[in-house]
This record gives C-alpha cells, sequence and structure tokens, in this order.
C-alpha cells in the first residue's frame, strides 16, 4: 500500500456503477447498423408468409379459394381455418382467457382480421398471392360502439359464446358482455355522496391508441422435424411466455422449443401478446419443413396486433366545501374488440385500474367496470403503462380539475390540500393498495416553484381578461398533473398469467478474472439493460460494469422470467440482480474470511473489496476473490462464484410524479402551441439518470402524440380509418416540445436497491398533464371536460361550440 | 419474371446484381446486399428508417425500386464510419447525448443527418427539427437527438460542443 493508493470514492467511481450516467453498452452495434433484429434473421431455404385480411368489420365467410394463389409461381402453401383444424389450431387462448380464432373460422369480427396465410419462396409471390385467394363474404350488421354494445338487438358478436352464461370473470349480462369487475367499497363510497357538499360528475373517453413501435410484430419460425424441435425468433417482450403458451397450444415439449426475442425495435406493449400471424408461422414450418418468416407491415400493425385503452369513465368526486374530498365512483365501458386478448395478470381483467384514487387522501372509493365485445381488432395492451394505470391517472387527473373548477380553487392548491401526506406512509388506498413510499407534497411544491407557477396564474388572468375585452384571440392554458403509478408486476399473491406467478429472475456468473456475465427473464426493446443491470452488479459486486455482459432473450439460457412491459424489469429483476449478487458476495466473503485467516464478521465491504476491520490495508478484492473461487476456497466450499435468484417481489412499487404544462390555443385556427413542458419524476433511487431522463423524454413524446392527435377510429361500418402514418398521428422532431425534466428521490423501501422503475411514468403522468393544459384554457368560459385527442379541429370545434368564433 | 442488370456503387464499392423490377431498394439492400442497417418501418415513405443517401441526396429506399438506383453512388449507415473504422462524429455524437434508445430509426436518422450537415454544416436547432422531420423516432422525443447532430456538427467544425441547458 502506498500514498497512490486510490480512495474508496475514486474507486467506486471507476466501477460505473449506480447513479452513473453511463454511455449505453448497446448503441456501439446500433449506431453502427450492427442491430440484430428479427427481420436481419435469414435462414438457408426460408420461405416468407404473408396473410389474406377481412374486408369488412363483421360478415360470414361462406367460401374460401385457394386454388388460383397455390398455383402461383413460388407458392408453397396457403393456410386457411380448415388446414388449421386438423392440428387443432384453428383458434387459440387468449392471455385474458377467452379463446380467439387464428384463421377466420365461419366469420369475420373485425376489419383486417386474419383470414388465411400464404407462404410462398419470396415476400413478393407471397403478396401476389394474397390478392389471389378468393373468399366470399355476408355482411353482417356492425357495432363498432362499446355503449350500445350490451343494448337489445345490437349484433352477436360471438355466436361461439352464445350458450355461455359465465365469462372469465363471473356471469355475463348480455351476449357481448366479457366481465364485470369491482374494487372498493360501494356502501362507504355511496354513503360519501350522500353527505358530499359538492359532487361533480363527467364522462370521459381515453380514445383507442395504439403502441406503434417503429418496428412491428415479426417472427421467423424454423421447424426441425427430425429433432422434433421448434425455434422461433420473434419480437417478443415476454420469450418464456410465448414459449410456455407456445408449448400448450402447439403440444411439442416445451424443453424442445427455443425462443429467441434479438434486439427489439421498440414494444411499449404492442409485443406482449400472441398473434395469428406467429401461430400461422409455425404451422407453416411444420407443414412445409421450412424455416418461415412473418413480418407485419404497418397497416397490419396499426389495426390488428394490439390496441390500448378504449375506456369510457363515468367518473364522480364527493368533496366538503372547503375542497376536501371524501368520494370516488367510476363506472367503466372497456371495449375489449371482438376477442378477449386484452394483456393484463389473470386475475384482474381491468388490469390495476383500481389505481384510481391516484395520490389522493379518498376515505371512500368504488368502481366497476364491465368489458364488451365490439367489431373492433382485439387488444387492450398496457401501451407504456402497468395495466390500465394510464386509463386509471388520466380518468382522475381530469376529475380533480372539474372538481376545483367547481370549488372555484386553483388545480394545484387543490391537490395539494389532497394529497396523500408523508407520514401517512406505507399508505392503504380505498381501494386497498398499499403505496410504498413518497413525499408528494415536496414534489408538487418543487414543481410550483420551479415553474414559477403563481406567476403563469397571474398571466393567465391577465391574458383572460385581455380576451375578454377582445384584445386577443389566444387562450392560456396550464395542466397540472400529479399521478401516482402502481408497477412491478408482481406479487404471486395477487399476480400471475395463465397461473405463472410474476416473479423475475436473474442468473451471475462470476469467471475466474473478475468478469462476468448475467441473465434474465426479462428483455430490453430500448430500454437500456445491457447498461444499467450491469451498473447494479457493479455497485453490488465492486466490479466495473464494463466487466459484465448483460443477456436476455434467449429462453435456453436465460432463467424463466415475465418479460418486460408494465415497468417491472427494474422492479423485479433489477431486484433479483441484486439480491443474486448478495448470495455471491457471501460466498466471496467467507472466501476473504479463508483467505486473510480471519472470521466472516472481522471483515467489513469497501466498494469492491472486502477489509479486515480496523486494519484497511489487509483486504481482497472481488477480483482476487474471483479467482480465489476457483483456485482455493476454503475446505468443503463448492468451487465457482455463480448465484441465481428468482425475485417474488413483496409489493408493487409506486413511482410518481409532479407535471406542469403551458399552452397557447388560437381558438381561430385551434392550434395548440406548448409553451413549457416541466417533469418531475420520483422513481425511488435512479440507477441510470441519463436513460431516466431518455426515457422520461420518449414517453412524454408518446403522451403528446396520444394527448394532441392520435386515435384509432372506425366508421360506422366497421372501417379502421386510421390504420397508417398517413391518418394516424406521430409526433415528429417539429412538433415536439423541449421537455424539461427534474427529480426527486424517495427511495421504495421494500425494494433491495430502493429502485421503483420509471419507463411508464411520463406516459402516465403526461396525457392528463396535456389535457388538462388544453381543458384549462377554455375552462373560465365554462367548459368542463373536453375529449382527447387534442388535434387542431378538435380543438377549433370545442370553441366553436363555445361561441367564440361569433 | 425476368429480371433487370443494375450496377451502382454502395459504400465505395461497385456492385453489379440482377433484380426484378419491382423488387425495392430496401429489399436489395437488406437481402441481396445483407447490409441490414437501415430498416423497414412503414414502407409509406413515413418514417425515415430506410433512409440512404443517394446521389447527395437523402432517399426513403423503401418506396424506390432498386432498379431506379441503377448508376446511382449509395451510402448506407454501414459506410458511415470514417476510413480508418473510427465513428464518424454523427455515430460518436448519438452515443454520447444518448440519441437512441431501441435503435431501430438510428441507421436512417444518422444518415439523414449526414445529409443535413452537408447541406448546413452549422444549423440551428430549429433547423435540426425541420431537417429530420421526415424520420420518426418512437423512442428519444428527439432533444437529445438535436443535441447528438449538435455535438457532431461542432465536432466536424473543430468547435467545442457546448451542451444546450436545459
Amino acid at each position: 500500500m502506498n500514498d497512490m493508493t486510490p480512495t474508496s470514492a475514486e474507486r467506486a467511481a471507476k466501477l460505473e456503477g449506480m447513479g452513473c450516467k453511463r454511455k449505453r453498452v448497446e448503441d456501439i452495434r446500433f449506431v453502427q447498423g450492427k442491430g440484430n433484429y428479427v427481420d436481419d434473421v435469414k435462414l438457408l431455404g426460408m420461405l416468407y408468409g404473408d396473410l389474406v385480411r377481412s374486408p369488412h368489420g363483421h360478415a360470414r365467410v361462406t367460401k374460401i379459394d385457394t386454388a388460383k394463389a397455390a398455383a402461383v409461381p413460388g407458392v408453397v402453401a396457403v393456410l386457411t381455418a380448415d388446414v388449421l383444424k386438423t392440428v387443432n389450431l384453428a383458434w387459440m387462448p387468449t392471455l385474458a382467457g377467452d379463446v380467439q380464432m387464428v384463421l377466420a373460422d365461419g366469420k369475420v369480427l373485425f376489419q383486417n382480421q386474419e383470414v388465411a396465410f400464404v407462404v410462398a419462396e419470396s415476400r413478393e409471390a407471397a403478396a401476389d398471392a394474397v390478392e389471389l385467394v378468393e373468399v366470399e363474404y355476408e355482411p353482417l350488421p356492425v357495432n363498432v360502439d362499446p355503449l350500445k354494445a350490451m343494448s337489445d338487438g345490437a349484433p352477436m358478436i360471438r355466436e361461439d359464446l352464445k350458450d355461455k352464461t359465465d365469462g372469465a370473470h363471473g356471469k355475463r349480462k348480455h351476449y357481448n358482455h366479457i366481465f364485470s369487475w369491482q374494487a372498493g367499497d360501494k356502501a362507504a363510497a355511496d354513503a360519501a355522496f350522500d353527505k358530499a357538499d359538492v359532487k361533480i360528475k363527467e364522462f370521459i373517453v381515453y380514445p383507442r391508441v395504439h403502441p406503434c413501435p417503429l418496428e412491428t410484430c415479426q417472427c421467423v419460425a424454423s421447424f426441425d422435424k427430425i429433432r422434433g424441435e421448434l425455434t422461433l425468433w420473434g419480437t417478443f417482450q415476454a420469450p418464456h411466455v410465448i414459449r410456455t403458451v407456445g408449448s400448450l397450444i402447439s403440444k411439442i415439449p416445451e424443453h424442445k422449443i427455443h425462443v429467441i426475442s434479438p434486439d427489439i425495435g421498440g414494444g411499449f406493449g404492442n409485443k406482449v401478446g400472441a398473434y395469428s400471424g406467429y401461430i400461422c408461422a409455425i404451422v407453416a414450418s411444420i407443414v412445409t419443413g421450412r424455416p418461415v418468416k412473418w413480418t407485419e407491415d404497418r397497416i397490419e400493425n396499426l389495426s390488428t396486433t394490439a390496441f390500448a385503452r378504449d375506456f369510457h369513465m363515468d367518473v364522480e368526486i364527493a368533496c366538503t366545501k372547503d375542497g376536501r374530498v371524501t368520494g370516488l365512483r367510476c363506472y367503466t365501458i372497456a371495449d375489449h374488440g371482438a376477442f378477449d386478448a386484452c394483456a393484463n395478470a389473470t386475475k384482474w381483467p381491468a388490469g390495476l385500474f383500481s389505481i384510481l384514487s391516484g395520490s389522493y387522501d379518498f376515505p371512500a372509493a368504488y368502481c366497476l367496470v364491465d368489458g364488451v365485445y365490439t367489431n373492433k381488432a382485439p387488444g387492450g395492451v398496457a401501451y407504456r403503462c402497468s395495466f390500465r394505470v394510464t386509463e386509471a391517472a388520466y380518468c382522475i387527473e381530469r376529475a380533480m380539475d372539474i372538481m376545483a373548477q367547481k370549488l372555484g380553487m386553483d388545480a394545484a392548491e387543490f391537490r395539494m390540500k389532497n394529497l396523500i401526506r408523508r407520514e401517512q406512509f406505507p399508505y392503504t388506498s380505498a381501494f386497498g393498495w398499499q403505496y410504498d413510499s413518497g413525499d408528494y407534497q415536496t414534489a408538487l411544491k418543487k414543481a410550483m416553484e420551479t415553474t414559477n407557477y403563481k406567476t403563469l396564474r397571474d398571466e393567465q388572468k391577465g391574458k383572460r381578461e385581455a380576451f375578454k375585452r377582445g384584445e386577443t384571440r389566444e387562450l392560456m392554458g396550464i395542466g397540472v398533473a400529479f399521478f401516482t403509478e402502481i408497477v412491478g408486476a408482481g406479487p404471486s399473491r395477487a399476480c400471475d398469467i395463465l397461473g405463472i406467478a410474476m416473479f423475475d429472475s436473474a442468473e451471475i456468473r462470476i469467471h475466474p478474472t473478475g468478469s462476468g456475465i448475467c441473465r434474465l427473464g426479462t428483455k430490453s426493446q430500448g430500454q437500456g439493460h445491457e447498461t444499467t443491470y450491469a451498473q447494479i452488479i457493479a455497485t453490488e459486486l465492486g466490479l466495473p460494469a464494463d466487466n459484465i455482459t448483460v443477456e436476455e432473450g434467449n429462453t435456453d439460457t436465460a432463467p424463466y422470467g415475465l418479460g418486460t412491459y408494465g415497468s417491472r424489469s427494474t422492479p423485479v429483476s433489477g431486484a433479483a440482480t441484486a439480491m443474486a449478487c448478495r448470495k455471491i458476495k457471501a460466498k466471496a466473503q467467507m472466501i476473504a474470511a479463508y483467505m486473510l485467516e480471519v472470521h466472516d464478521d472481522d471483515l467489513e465491504w469497501d466498494v469492491d473489496r472486502f477489509r479486515v476491520k480496523g486494519n484497511p490495508e489487509r483486504f481482497k478484492t472481488v477480483t482476487e476473490l474471483a479467482w480465489a473461487a476457483y483456485h482455493e476456497v476454503p475446505p468443503g466450499m463448492e468451487p465457482g462464484l455463480e448465484a441465481i435468484n428468482y425475485y417474488d417481489p413483496p409489493n408493487f412499487t409506486f413511482p410518481y410524479g409532479a407535471y406542469i404544462c403551458v399552452v397557447d390555443i388560437d381558438v381561430d385556427t385551434g392550434q395548440v402551441k406548448v409553451r413549457r413542458f416541466y417533469a418531475l419524476d420520483d422513481c425511488g433511487t435512479r440507477i441510470n439518470p441519463m436513460i431516466i431522463e431518455g426515457q422520461i423524454h420518449g414517453g412524454l413524446t408518446e403522451a403528446f402524440g396520444i394527448a394532441m392527435g392520435q386515435e384509432i377510429h372506425y366508421d360506422d361500418d366497421g372501417n379502421v380509418t386510421t390504420a397508417s402514418f398517413m391518418d394516424y398521428f406521430l409526433p415528429t422532431a417539429v412538433e415536439t416540445p423541449h421537455w424539461e425534466t427534474d427529480w426527486t428521490e424517495v427511495p421504495s423501501p421494500h425494494h433491495p436497491i430502493g429502485a421503483k422503475g420509471v419507463g411508464e411514468s411520463p406516459n402516465v403522468g403526461g396525457v392528463p398533464c396535456f389535457s388538462n393544459a388544453v381543458n384549462d384554457a377554455f375552462a373560465f368560459l365554462g367548459s368542463t371536460h373536453i375529449q382527447m385527442p387534442h388535434d387542431h379541429w378538435r380543438v377549433w370545434t370545442a370553441a366553436e361550440k363555445l361561441g367564440l368564433h361569433a | 419474371m425476368a429480371k433487370s442488370q443494375v450496377a451502382m456503387k454502395v459504400n465505395g464499392k461497385a456492385v453489379e446484381a440482377l433484380v426484378e423490377p419491382r423488387t425495392l431498394l430496401i429489399h436489395f439492400l437488406r437481402e441481396q446486399l445483407s447490409l441490414t442497417g437501415a430498416h423497414i418501418g412503414c414502407e409509406t415513405s413515413h418514417c425515415g428508417a430506410c433512409t440512404v443517401d443517394l446521389d447527395g441526396k437523402s432517399v426513403k429506399s423503401c418506396t424506390m425500386f432498386a432498379v431506379q438506383a441503377n448508376g446511382a453512388d449509395i451510402r448506407t449507415i454501414e459506410g458511415m464510419a470514417n476510413p480508418d473504422g473510427t465513428l464518424h462524429a454523427l455515430q460518436e455524437g448519438f452515443r454520447e447525448m444518448h440519441g437512441l434508445q431501441c435503435g431501430f430509426c438510428t441507421p436512417g436518422m444518422i444518415t439523414r443527418a449526414f445529409r443535413l450537415l452537408q447541406e448546413n454544416n452549422n444549423p440551428s436547432e430549429e433547423e435540426i427539427r425541420f431537417g429530420i422531420a421526415g424520420n420518426l423516432c418512437r423512442c428519444t422525443g428527439y432533444q437529445n437527438i438535436v443535441k447528438a447532430i449538435q455535438y457532431a456538427a461542432a465536432k466536424l467544425n473543430g468547435m467545442p460542443f457546448k451542451e444546450a441547458a436545459e
């Protein structure tokens, strides 16, 4: 030892552990075009699949003639439901406990539904043959309106369920009814409303939108007849779930299915489910004995594989006259489309919607959700949110504004008064959730101070007066949102998917020279897992992050996991990573004690080494201990240095944030300019602030798209009118506002490293903040709620209805 | 279907091949030349994931036939690094400024930014945002892409990069 020995802080900095703005490992390949996405997979003899789709929203299929298609040069096979029936795969189970047609069986229930699958030597030949499959349809009455789904005489969507009296979650009320689900205490909520000084009620629609990652859903299926084994490359956010479900559906033993998720070009919930194209590609590979690639185009992506939201919410708040909330009620109609292919934990048909009481101390609350079938695409995925949390956050945040307006109170002041207080944590909500930690008032106060909130309100007051005097045609809106998420699904007592508890896993092997590999059950789609998991290990084990390879997505090598969605990677697999590290560290400590000839308890941890207490010059670094683990372990100890952890979280985590947005609206054009957007997030312990900020930028941009222009729209005949980038708004760099990010840091008390997850927070909080800003602009004119999306036309229409163009 | 002979220069190398007249340039690059850096995101010219540089212009290779590129000089992301193998300033900038997440738009975005900087070596933020409006990104919110391009512009101009204050 000499004076040149780096200090603990210097050594810690070199590790690039937690808290470091470590540059991303993934980027080296991505910036050189050397990522490996599914469409880059090219196998010898590979065929291409393409789908024939229904032009009708609802019709009987009376005849399918594939002769002309089969005769196209290069066409190898054409699959229809009749072919799939021979292998019992015409229908498949959904994650929500329903069944879904893989290919149209007797009728089609939504436009662009899969009808036949053509397999050919080239993409072009497959596309030619798709045009030549002759399908005869008899159109049926269509219903795309969930509010009419349970009316008398509504078209029966699911004839296959005609005699089914029980849904997956209780009695069915109507032939188009899927489930009823309730939470909270109805009697207590009703009592609160009976006694309330002030009440509001509003019908709030969260339109149908689509996650729309830039890479569509795709797969390559390769069945080896000799070995009876299936290898499936795919854009899967949850590769192990695909393997298990694939085995259950196909009867191929699970150990003979190899699922590989390579690099994924964004997921946002779109790539959780199992889709017809995957099943068809698998069957086609079995039938032809050759690998089959299936690639969605953009229209197929927007109109068939997964939608999100489509929640129609009647919400009520009860309040005292001095502005203290006393009760919350909400009745929701959830449009799940033609098949209930919603991706939720199985026990929660409306997901975690009962986070509806948000960040506020409601003494009583109740909600009821009815799911219905319509002639629209199936899905209901968690688009950049934990199951249905976005819908809940939007609903409560809009409703709080409407109540503040009725009370004549400032939106921020009303929230401040009702936020759960720091001393109430852990806090049990009226819906029964145990919120883990938070300091809400401090967050909101910081947001208000940083944005000079009071000054903004003064400016707005002046502008409103000027508007009334006719001096300006511009309205200023200030949006405030305070959201609480519930993420990290989840505790096995509460969460499973088809019976598989929603734990997750990490397996770490430290090599003799002090580097290592960590394999996990999650799967990055851009979140930067290869970078951040290594940072957790760096801090926990004292090895440089650069020495750790992080690998996900291969079900043969990765430990079982439920995948990446619902902000669960950090809360669940991040915890598993830390716990696996701690097992390794405990073994390393025993080896160190043996080598230093002291008792285990005489050692203390110092960044990257165990040292003898009171004698810091006697130590063993983890790198030295790694070598020793393969070379001189204590007598009786197994050699090697590795560990695996399956982490079943004791609770969800509850990230939160305070967002403030300022907009200026031209009432004559309906144009909304976002002047400022400030986002304060608290995601507990921050692993990589650079990646956190990046995720917040991205989530806010997706929120901006949803709030300001997105809707998957159907006309009355069941035609989807917004299934391309001509019609479906994705923000470009020009429209996208500048984002200001900020944070507080209240760790989760039950998580090994205190981290809560962040990727979805900005989408959850961003949408209500934008919508509140637009609504706030018109509030002084008596408007209470304008439905999203707030595009120019709808904003102009709102102004027109308020008589502002007279 | 009868095939046509095409000859072009791709990333500085002469390429000759037979293609169907209907083969799209992006499929030709990805499948015949195995240059899988440029991606397909929409097939309708909206998203820009397939952007390549062709005769000094940014081109969306999903809506151009390979035969139309006969005689052209094309640069893709695979030809972006410096001749000595080090990363181009844009590639470096995207990593330094966290201008990418899933990486799917990145090759097209960098290729587009390359042409933008050829046309305007010191663009303002507004000019950058307008200049990349034909390239969609679903992950980053563009803010760090703007910084990445500013970083590259500064580096190529031999100027120190000052990250704009938040």
